[in-house]
């Protein structure tokens, strides 16, 4: 065993500092030994202390796997409920130090059901250790945490292949590894990849080369992991500051906060604000620390400005030669993290650096297919499960390709309702550059409202008998709009009779009011981006006309419900035919006074004796064919 | 504490971690109606005092700070702790389970499970209802102990300051999830990925004042079950044969003083105190009793709302 030096005494400082520290992650399937490398790599670097040593042995015997031997696993594997079942079920960080470098790992599970935590770890990780069990090989897993460490960035790979002592050291079963993996990397763009034969439990070439594998001439695990070099050129990419929070502790002194993601800056230069194209100068770099005359990718600053412009948290400083894309429509690689199915037009939170904004996701490219990196068509993306999409957000978003700038490209996506992460984002390109930049005339539009709802708003005008089921069919299909996200609102006629209207009574002057004030209202409602649902008898050709006319143009849908009059007197739900044809109410609507049907309906339902589902879902197939709804596929799937 | 001139450039280790800090605070204070952040005077909440004095600078942190005292620190920590946030000028709430001090809950009478069930767990539960915070600062580092090693950095807690080790959100890159509904809130650990190493190495950098007990010197203590309990004042009961001697001791951790064992130790300064740390064979939380009652009693206290 080797012994580090941090145990035979205090090291000089030189040693101990200017080592930048490497974030690994460990990944593969489960049982390669994941948790018994890390353990093993703890023990030997004396990071285990007497008395969590005492208390390994007593878990030896509890929960070991191992028999005599110490269960190196043990050390690491966390919490109770994963003890008892033997497996990992979350991202496990730790920490240890050898006189050359800190390392940071990141123990990440193989189970598949915890893929989204492999990718957590992989998102803030340098380097990875895939880990394959040389009995078995290459599996599904270790192709899919491949991609997944492939897809997040990272450019250097350590492919350990582990329990060699149980192939007897063969050199032939690790070349064969060796060479089946470089061929499915072949894709994956990594850029080191380094093969090495191991024994995590026994500790062959793990922190010192084995006498075991003299053919294997490569380094061992921890010299290759003392030795790599990971650091990036995030300085020397063009400058991206995502503003986190504006500092006012005083009338003089506003400072924009935030921590540098790429590139450099000093005071005197040029900077822009990405989305609004507003620019300023840098008067000061201000730190705790005093004020610098520059700083760079990862440093965390205060920045002054020699003008008052208009800059929130969620904003980017960048300077104008060298400007983030700014746009509301992206493509972008998702990595699906939740239970629930990836749902087309559903508003999400999308947070981006410092921005958070609503963003639906429109529609799928692909599905990535990890074993073999082909792009399969597919209707949604379910847990695990990687794909291009078109996203857009709600308002313009300052962005770089993930490629380009990981802090600038990265997002997740956030459920509204239960606030669970359902994706990890990487931005592959901009879709449409936003023409819009610079407008900011104070005055926010209808076609800006809707816009903000993605949907077209939009006067459901539903006419037809008493009894005919205009206000059950009109709910039914506000139920499924407010099921797909759709905002809508509901007028009635019973309902706004008792408040709007309820000055009017039913002579012929005040019923074409009652409509002309309804239809003002759907109006407003409509301007505000809502869908309204309107169910009134409306019996006249003039009252719908004049309805139609008080609507913006095109957004006046009618709905005509012919159920049969024998039908309506027969369900009679208020008892008014009963009234009506005994001559207790007047001027009823197909008893003593005429309906006159629409000429040309927009819709027709209710004939046949349809039922209230077959009506809603004609109603709803309309909408999508007239584009008021039209990224709602699942509403499509229900028509049908 | 701050502006000292004499101070030399962090090391990029430490310079990496103090931004990875500094991000984190920030970004709660932009994104949560009202934080508050946990001070129990240790060596971390003094690292975690100058992180937030320099992450707001020239401001002062947005947020106040909450000691939940459980009346059994030692008295040096308190005389510590009232300087200290004097220093920094920062607003401090100090909150005692009353409920628990008219039980007569205490580490001596109620033995150390049932005084940090209810002066610990059930007062922090108190003090952030009280307070209405939606997020809490945490020193806790995952280097401490096993279950820590799987805690996010932004933990989601219930209205009822749960913890659920099996629904815990995914945290990619640096892209926090902080939205939370009515009524839970959000620990927030920033100093998560710091060793106890690093924390030192710091507080020697940045010149950070800590509590004199982290240095060795002459105190009473009295030997109980190996551990070395400091009597600290006449409320600890003395067994018949029990006499404190004078013994040159410090602490590796704080807490309740009938808790925490001292160690014997000659480091009565920082950079001794840091060599004696690197040829240390014992872990930190050795001397503290609480965690000994079982391996996973950490857990446990977590999920019950313990931080």
């Amino acid at each position: 065993m080797t012994q580090s030096a941090l145990r035979d005494g205090p090291l000089p400082a030189a040693a101990l500092i200017e080592r930048p520290t490497l974030r690994f992650l460990t990944c593969g399937s489960v049982d390669d030994g994941k948790s018994t490398l890390i353990g093993r790599l703890l023990y030997e670097q004396n990071m285990v202390f007497d008395d969590q040593m005492a208390a390994l042995e007593r878990d030896t015997v509890k929960h070991g796997t191992t028999g005599e031997v110490m269960d190196f696993a043990l050390l690491v594997d966390g919490l109770e409920a994963e003890r008892e079942q033997g497996i990992t079920i979350d991202v496990a960080y730790r920490y240890f130090k050898t006189p050359r470098r800190s390392f940071i790992v990141a123990d990440t599970p193989g189970h598949e059901q915890y893929t989204r935590n492999m990718a957590t770890g992989a998102s803030n990780a340098d380097l990875a250790i895939l880990l394959v069990d040389a009995r078995k090989g290459l599996l599904t897993q270790t192709h899919r945490h491949a991609t997944i460490v492939s897809l997040i960035g990272i450019k250097h790979v350590v492919l350990a292949i582990n329990k060699i002592d149980l192939v007897d050291y063969s050199q032939v079963v690790f070349d064969a590894i060796e060479a089946d993996f470089r061929r499915f990397a072949d894709k994956l763009g990594f850029k080191i990849i380094t093969a090495i034969p191991l024994s995590a439990r026994n500790g062959d070439n793990l922190s010192v080369r084995s006498a075991k594998t003299p053919w294997y001439r490569g380094p061992a695990l921890l010299t290759h992991l003392e030795a790599v070099d990971v650091t990036d050129d995030r300085a020397e990419r063009p400058f991206r500051m995502p503003v986190q929070w504006v500092n006012r502790p005083h009338l003089d002194f506003r400072g924009f906060v935030g921590t540098i993601a790429s590139g450099r800056i000093k005071a005197g230069d040029e900077i822009v604000v990405a989305n609004s194209g507003r620019t300023s100068t840098v008067a000061r770099i201000v730190t705790a620390d005093g004020d610098r005359p520059n700083a760079e990718a990862g440093d965390a600053v205060t920045l002054t400005l020699t003008d008052e412009i208009d800059v929130a948290r969620g904003d980017v400083f960048a300077l104008p030669k060298a400007r983030p894309e700014v746009s509301d429509q992206f493509s972008a690689h998702l990595i699906w993290m939740s239970e629930e199915p990836l749902q087309f037009g559903r508003s999400y939170f999308l947070k981006l650096a410092t921005r958070t904004v609503p963003a639906t996701v429109g529609s799928l490219q692909y599905r990535l297919d990890i074993n073999t990196f082909a792009q399969d068509e597919a209707a949604t993306l379910r847990l695990n499960e990687v794909g291009l999409a078109d996203i857009t957000a709600n308002v313009p978003v300052a962005f770089d390709p993930y490629a380009d700038n990981e802090v600038m490209g990265a997002f997740i996506l956030v459920d509204r309702a239960t606030n669970a992460t359902v994706a990890a984002g990487l931005v592959d390109h901009g879709l449409r550059k936003a023409t819009n930049v610079f407008r900011h005339d104070g005055t926010v539009s209808r076609t800006d409202r809707a816009r903000l709802k993605h949907q077209k708003p939009g006067v459901l005008w539903f006419t037809g008998l008493s009894g005919a089921g205009k206000s059950t069919i009109a709910n039914r299909v506000e139920a499924k709009l407010n099921t797909a996200g759709v905002h809508t609102i509901m007028l009635d006629g019973d309902n706004v009779r008792h408040g709007l209207n309820k000055d009017l009574g039913f002579s012929q002057a005040d019923r074409l009011e009652n409509i002309r004030r309804v239809a003002e209202v759907a109006r407003l409602m409509a301007d505000a981006g809502l869908i309204v649902l309107c169910s009134f008898i409306s019996p006249f050709l003039e009252e719908r006309r004049l309805a139609r006319e008080i609507c913006a143009e095109g957004e006046f849908v009618e709905i005509f419900v012919d159920t049969p009059i024998a039908t309506c007197i027969e369900r009679d739900p208020k008892g008014l035919y009963k009234k009506a044809l005994a001559g207790e109410i007047k001027n009823f609507t197909g008893v003593d006074q005429a309906y006159e049907p629409p000429e040309e309906p927009d819709v027709v339902v209710g004939r046949d004796n349809e039922g209230i589902e077959k009506a809603a879902a004609t109603v709803i197939e309309a909408l999508v064919h007239r584009g008021f709804i039209d990224r709602f596929d699942d509403l499509v799937d229900w028509a049908i | 504490m701050l502006h000292t001139p004499m101070k030399a450039p962090l090391p990029p280790h430490l310079r990496q971690l103090e931004a990875e800090a500094i991000f984190i605070m920030r970004e709660v204070a932009a994104e949560f109606r009202k934080p508050v952040m946990l001070y129990s005077i240790g060596k971390d909440s003094s690292v975690m005092l100058h992180l937030a004095l320099k992450a707001f600078y020239p401001a002062k942190p947005p947020f106040p700070l909450l000691h939940v005292d459980t009346t059994w620190k030692f008295k040096e920590m308190i005389a510590f702790r009232d300087e200290a946030v004097r220093k920094a000028g920062m607003d401090l709430i100090v909150h005692i389970n009353q409920d628990g001090v008219r039980r007569g809950i205490s580490p001596v009478a109620s033995g150390s499970a049932v005084h940090t069930q209810v002066m610990k767990t059930e007062g922090l539960r108190q003090a952030m209802d009280a307070g209405q915070y939606d997020a809490a600062f945490g020193g806790a580092r995952r280097d401490e102990e096993k279950s820590r090693a799987k805690e996010r950095i932004f933990s989601h807690r219930s209205a009822s300051h749960a913890w659920d080790p099996r629904n815990q959100r995914p945290e990619l890159w640096r892209l926090f999830n902080t939205r939370i509904k009515q009524g839970e809130s959000m620990r927030v650990f920033p100093i998560s990925n710091w060793t106890e190493f690093d924390v030192w190495d710091y507080i020697a950098a940045e010149q950070i004042d800590v509590v004199p007990l982290y240095f060795a010197k002459p105190r009473p203590v009295v030997s109980r079950g190996g551990s070395l309990i400091m009597v600290d004042d006449d409320r600890l009961p003395l067994l018949p044969d029990e006499v404190p001697t004078m013994e040159e001791v410090r602490f590796r951790t704080l807490g309740c003083y009938p808790l925490t064992g001292a160690v014997k130790s000659e480091a009565r300064d920082l950079d001794a105190v840091i060599a004696e740390m690197r040829s240390s064979t014992v872990s930190e939380r050795e001397g503290r009793l609480i965690d000994h009652d079982e391996s996973g009693s950490m857990e446990k206290k977590k999920r019950e709302g313990y931080f």
